[in-house]
């Protein structure tokens, strides 16, 4: 590797890793006071944990040949993992598996163990991330001429149909549906949102593996889906609210930065255009569902990131650009039906085999250490009666 | 008409508030406080030293009732906010002299 590419990658590592904090503010921000500091613990403890996994079992089961379903144990614990090269792809690729549990937290917010959640997260990124990573980008899925740039189908739909699975488990919030239950701090959230932006672009751009061409096309294309995203979401809360929220802005941005994941690039910027504003719109109008069949994705993880990723996944078969990157492959746009049906097979796949192996490690873990908090706790919060901690404390005496 | 003044433990606030409603008392106000009683305090765990908390979170609740529901509404209370356990509060009932609703300029038990 040149040392360009060797210095854009570490950079991007640094910058994807930097989103797991910035995840757990955004989140931080949209619960309660008294769960604050427990939201944020999800997020944050999950680098530690995933970290661990990562290196002995994840990485290799992810990246090494083994079968197109799933890798073998070459690389268990770094072993044979000799190059610079090879190492520096194991951080770069580690970002990605830490961020992508750290993701499902939302939508189990204010009401799960905290040694459930870890428990939960340690088998889950011992199992399904490695094995749906292996899929989509040295399985199968790869072989079959799947494209996913940087993790639409690997990060994004993967969190986003676990949280699903994980909320119909964990039933909802005491109150839910009945009373507004609100954020307690936008200001964290947008700044949350800012980190996650920012970092987005070593998600994306540093999946190109170099500081190439590609690289650029894709944080341009980054750029552009953030942008717009956050532009469909409020364009559509506005007109059907009357009031455009930072709540909106910040959500839709994520969305935007969630369907243009898989198709940064490979898609040209003109297209991202598309890829953001009708993640923004459509995500919008997926949040809502959570009131009409009653399941409390509580920061909306399913709305934005298994709907969003979707979008990303299945506009990528119509707008895919095989000038863009050599790598790539031409979409229905440009005379080619088959990525289509690639995408959408694709998508179908991840989202049943995810759906049941999650469902078995959340019940494992709900008849072993137990899904959900004691009603009381739940009450009192989750930082106090879990953690001993309050976030805010005026000490006056 | 009565003032009532109770500090129960924060998660019976919602249990307190149903039952309230349910005896027709229509108004109520709560506020977050610290304090202690006969319990002083909790042990509170903070980078491995154990200390006394000497103030526990309660929440005050204040109620207007006039004098006739002022007995049911103390029970009210006392069964819904009754755990058994240590710290479970204290209700302080007050004679009031005048009472005014703003809106209406109403006096007296009308107010309430």
């Amino acid at each position: 590797m040149e040392s360009g590419d060797i210095a854009w990658v570490l950079t991007s590592s640094a910058l994807v890793l930097f989103m797991t904090p910035g995840l757990a503010l955004f989140y931080g921000g949209m619960v309660r006071s008294r769960n604050v500091l427990n939201m944020l613990l999800m997020s944050f403890f999950t680098i530690s944990i995933v970290t661990v996994v990562w290196i002995l079992v994840g990485y290799s089961v992810s990246f090494a040949d083994g079968t197109p379903l799933i890798g073998n144990f070459d690389f268990l614990f770094l072993r044979n993992v000799s190059s610079g090269e090879d190492l520096l792809f194991v951080m770069f690729q580690m970002t990605f598996a830490i961020i992508t549990p750290a993701l499902i937290s939302g939508a189990v917010a204010e009401r799960m163990k905290f040694s459930a959640w870890v428990l939960f997260t340690t088998l889950w990124a011992l199992i399904v991330y490695p094995i749906v990573a292996h899929w989509a980008w040295n399985g199968w899925l790869t072989d079959l001429g799947v494209l996913d740039f940087a993790g639409g189908l690997v990060v994004h739909i993967n969190a986003g149909i676990a949280a699903l699975v994980l909320v119909l488990l964990l039933k909802p919030r005491r109150g839910f549906g009945q009373e507004a239950i609100r954020p307690h701090s936008l200001p964290l959230t947008l700044i949350g949102t800012g980190i996650l932006w920012l970092g987005w672009f070593g998600f994306n751009a540093g999946s190109a593996f170099g500081a190439n061409d590609v690289a650029i096309n894709a944080i341009v294309t980054t750029q552009i889906g953030a942008a717009l995203g956050a532009l469909g979401w409020v364009a559509a809360e506005w007109r059907k609210t009357g009031a455009p929220t930072t709540l909106g802005a910040a959500s839709g941005a994520v969305a935007g930065l969630v369907a243009i994941t898989p198709a940064a690039g490979f898609v040209g910027p003109q297209s991202a255009i598309v890829f953001g504003l009708a993640a923004g719109a459509l995500c919008y109008l997926a949040v809502s569902l959570k009131y009409r069949f009653n399941y409390d994705d509580s920061l909306d993880v399913v709305g934005v990131h298994l709907v969003g990723g979707i979008v990303g996944s299945v506009l990528l078969g119509v707008f895919s650009q095989a000038s863009v990157n050599p790598a790539g492959a031409d979409g229905l746009l440009y005379g080619d039906v088959s990525l289509l049906g690639k995408q959408v097979l694709a998508v179908v796949a991840v989202m049943a085999f995810t759906a049941v192996a999650t469902w078995i490690i959340a019940k494992i873990v709900d008849v072993t250490v137990g899904l959900r908090v004691e009603e009381r706790s739940e009450i009192e919060g989750l930082d106090i009666t879990l953690h001993e901690e309050r976030a805010y404390v005026t000490d006056s005496r | 008409m009565k003032l009532i003044i109770a500090y129960i433990k924060p998660f019976k606030l919602e249990d307190v508030k149903t039952a309230l409603t349910g005896v027709g008392v229509s108004g109520m106000t709560t506020s977050d406080v610290e304090g202690f009683g006969r319990q002083s305090g909790q042990t509170e765990v903070y980078r491995g030293a154990e200390y006394e908390v000497e103030f526990v979170p309660k929440v005050r609740i204040e109620v207007l009732v006039p004098d006739e529901l002022a007995p049911v509404a103390v029970e009210t209370i006392e069964k819904a906010a009754h755990t058994g356990e240590i710290g479970d509060g204290k209700i302080a009932v007050l004679p009031v002299e005048a009472a005014v609703r703003i809106r209406t300029g109403e006096r007296g038990p009308d107010a309430v």
